[in-house]
This record gives structure tokens, C-alpha cells and sequence, in this order.
């Protein structure tokens, strides 16, 4: 550790993870704190990182709802459903009241949607868009790039720090960097916490031929869940692997 | 089946290394080549393939529906927005395929959120997001049940569709 530097941080608004939510985070944190320091903070490079790193086909979720196709309500009914009651109903109602708008915006950033004959977005579900999605992820991270005060890439969050005066208040986050194996501490006012979902946890993953096969990213270790709970944070951890699912 | 390296072409120039999101392409450090180190953690998202400027990376499909003997060639262009991929097969046979990637200029037309209108206090206190509500484009042919006074579309139970959802 002797070689090791310590690099300090201090931020307003701390973003823990690069993906498609890191990045969305980071882009919506400018619009309403204008003067802060906003840090992101993504183990890999957000050009391609998390989920959507080579790209995405479809839009898993998207209301219509000025089309009236879908209604926010609908899709809470079709979450419990689907999740046999196991559902924070506020928080599908959220993502559902939500997301119409954000795929207006990726529209507009030049994200190509397929259009059917009437206009309207081509599904290819009840609730799936399709798109020519190869460029989501950069395209995404171009707006964070354009957002943040700063992006690390390469440095992996392992732990989140307490507050010092405030119990049960994070204050911030510790991680190393994967190149330098620099140590890296950043404190901050508030920690956004949208760090990936876990694979290889039911089966142990795929070998031979079916090497990699598998249909959620392989570098996600759970972080997301990890966090908070080695820090034992009592807030509320939710929404988690939410974003479009 | 994960990516691998044509040692001949690489020149170890590290773009790949730089944008894996796995980060197991890397440079061996005796012959100064790119090598996939954990094929196993290979999710064959082609970042690599797509960011490699000798097309020295290619990515190998399984067995039981791709015979081996195959290639996919796959070119990037921001400027013209496009992703043209490339598969021969064993035979010969060459498919073309090319996708549009964005449809404006790269970057170009991506809201720089700084220098929007900043937000007043009662827009701190709603529940709406930026550019909501303009951007749910509800606005004016909506009908009057389907938007709440906060803004955001909202439906009356009585109004709800019958039948299960799926």
C-alpha cells in the first residue's frame, strides 16, 4: 500500500455507478443544483458500461400514455401482478408517471425509435418500444459528460462512510482505482446510490460453450445491495434494478 | 463464446483495455498484445471489437448455431451514425447489415442542463422532473382525466381498463 496515493474528494452530490440510472442521475442532479459538485464515479468507463454497455434493441418500458395506450396505474396493476404482490406500488407508479418523458428527451438526443404506420412508437409488447439501440448507453453517457463536474472512471466504490456527526447518514464513499490501485475517498452531502444488480447468484455461471452466455451483465456483483447493507444503512434501499425493467 | 485477440493485428495500442466493462481485456505484459484474461466474465457486448482501430478483436459464436469458420466484422461511424456489421460464413457467404445509431449529429442535440432555465422553489417542491410536464406530451389533447394537478398523468379508478395484465 506504501506506493498508494490517497486522493480526496469533496462533492455535493455523489453518483456511486456509471450506468444507464449513474449517468441519468447525474444529468437530472445538474438541472436542479446548478452550482454544486456533482462527481460520478463508475468502476468501468461510461461510455460502455452496466447493462446497456453493447447496446439495447428495445425499450422494455414505455407508457404511451399520449396515446392513452398504457396508463402509469396500468403498469403498477401489470408489476403486482407479474411480481405476485411483491411490489412497491409508489415506486411503479413513479418509474411508470416517469418515463413516457425520459423517452421523449432520448428521442431528442438522437436516439432512432421505430415508428409505426400511424407514428407512434413501434412495440413489440404490451409495454416494450424497439429502437435501434446500439448507441444508447454513449448516447446517455454524452449527456452525463455534459452534467457532471467530474467523472471517475476505473474506480470501484467498496464501501460507503457514515456520517461523522449525524447517525445513519451517509457521508460519503471509499473505493479504489482499478489502474493505479490509488485509494479513493469521497465525501459528500448526498450519495446516489446506482451501482448495478447482482448475477451469478442462483447458478454458478455458465462454462464451456455457454461461456458467458447469460442474460444479465457478468460484471455486475451486486453492489447495488452490498452498499448499503455493509454500511448498515437503515434507509429505505429501493428501486433497485427498477430503471426500465 | 468470449472475444479473443488476433495477435498479428493488435498492436497493443489499449483502446480496448480503456473501454471493457468487464475489464478482462488486457495487455499481456511479455508480448505486448491485448488478451482476453476471463473469457468466462466475457459477455460478448463487443465494446472492444467496436473500439479496436486494427479490427485485431473478433468474438467467436457458439457452436451449437453458429459452425465454426465464421467472422462478424462490425464498423462504428459517429459522424455518419451508423453501425454496419459484417458475418461470412464458413461457405462464403457474406450478410450486410447496417443500423442507424443516433439520427442527429453525434452530441449535438443532447440538452446541456446547465444552461437551462434554473429552477424556481416551486418546482423544488413539485414532483415534476426537467422538461416535465412538456416532454410527457400530454399537453393539449389529453383528456381531462388523465392528468393529475401535479401535473403528471393520473388515472380515476373508475376509469381503469377490466381484465388482467399482462
Amino acid at each position: 500500500m506504501a506506493d498508494h496515493k490517497t486522493v480526496y474528494e469533496d462533492c455535493d452530490i455523489l453518483i456511486v455507478g456509471g450506468g444507464m440510472a449513474g449517468t441519468g442521475a447525474t444529468f437530472e442532479s445538474r438541472y436542479w443544483g446548478r452550482d454544486m459538485n456533482i462527481v460520478c464515479v463508475e468502476k468501468a468507463n461510461i461510455d460502455r458500461s452496466g447493462a446497456v454497455a453493447q447496446g439495447l434493441y428495445a425499450i422494455n418500458c414505455y407508457m404511451g400514455t399520449r396515446w392513452n395506450e398504457n396508463q402509469p396505474e396500468d403498469h403498477v396493476r401489470y408489476a403486482r401482478n407479474d411480481l405476485m404482490g411483491m411490489v412497491r406500488e409508489d415506486l411503479a407508479l413513479d418509474m411508470a408517471r416517469h418515463v413516457d418523458s425520459c423517452v421523449h428527451m432520448f428521442e431528442e438526443w438522437g436516439l432512432p425509435l421505430m415508428k409505426n404506420k400511424e407514428g407512434r412508437y413501434q412495440r413489440e409488447g404490451k409495454w416494450q418500444i424497439m429502437i435501434h439501440g446500439e448507441s444508447y448507453k454513449p448516447i446517455v453517457a454524452e449527456a452525463a459528460k455534459k452534467s457532471a463536474s467530474k467523472i471517475y472512471n476505473r474506480v470501484m466504490i467498496t464501501h460507503l462512510l457514515k456520517d461523522e456527526s449525524k447517525d445513519n447518514r451517509c457521508g460519503g464513499a471509499v473505493g479504489f482505482n482499478m489502474r493505479t490501485g490509488d485509494f479513493h475517498v469521497f465525501r459528500a452531502k448526498a450519495t446516489i446510490i446506482c451501482a448495478g444488480g447482482a448475477s451469478h447468484i442462483f447458478k454458478p455461471r455458465a462454462v464451456g460453450e455457454g461461456m458467458g452466455r447469460t442474460w444479465y451483465a457478468p460484471w455486475s456483483n451486486g453492489s447495488c445491495y452490498a452498499l448499503p447493507i455493509c454500511s448498515r444503512c437503515k434507509n429505505d434501499s429501493n428501486g433497485k434494478q427498477n430503471c426500465f425493467m | 463464446m468470449s472475444t479473443f485477440v488476433y495477435m498479428t493485428r493488435c498492436d497493443g495500442c489499449g483502446h480496448c483495455v480503456d473501454i471493457c466493462p468487464s475489464d478482462i481485456m488486457h495487455i499481456d505484459p511479455k508480448i505486448r498484445r491485448a488478451v482476453n484474461i476471463e473469457p468466462n466474465f466475457c459477455w460478448e457486448c463487443y465494446s472492444c471489437v467496436k473500439a479496436c482501430p486494427q479490427n485485431a478483436i473478433d468474438a467467436r459464436g457458439y457452436a451449437d448455431f453458429a459452425p465454426m469458420g465464421h467472422k462478424v466484422r462490425v464498423l462504428r461511424e459517429e459522424e455518419k451514425g451508423t453501425i454496419s456489421w459484417r458475418i461470412t460464413f464458413r461457405n462464403g457467404t457474406e450478410k450486410n447489415f447496417v443500423s442507424p445509431i443516433t439520427t442527429k449529429p453525434w452530441g449535438k442535440h443532447i440538452h446541456k442542463v446547465a444552461d437551462a432555465e434554473e429552477p424556481d422553489q416551486a418546482a423544488h417542491e413539485s414532483q415534476l422532473l426537467f422538461n416535465e410536464p412538456d416532454y410527457l406530451k400530454i399537453g393539449d389533447n389529453r383528456e381531462a382525466e388523465l392528468i393529475n394537478e401535479d401535473g403528471l398523468p393520473s388515472r380515476a379508478k373508475d376509469t381503469f381498463k377490466q381484465g388482467v395484465y399482462y
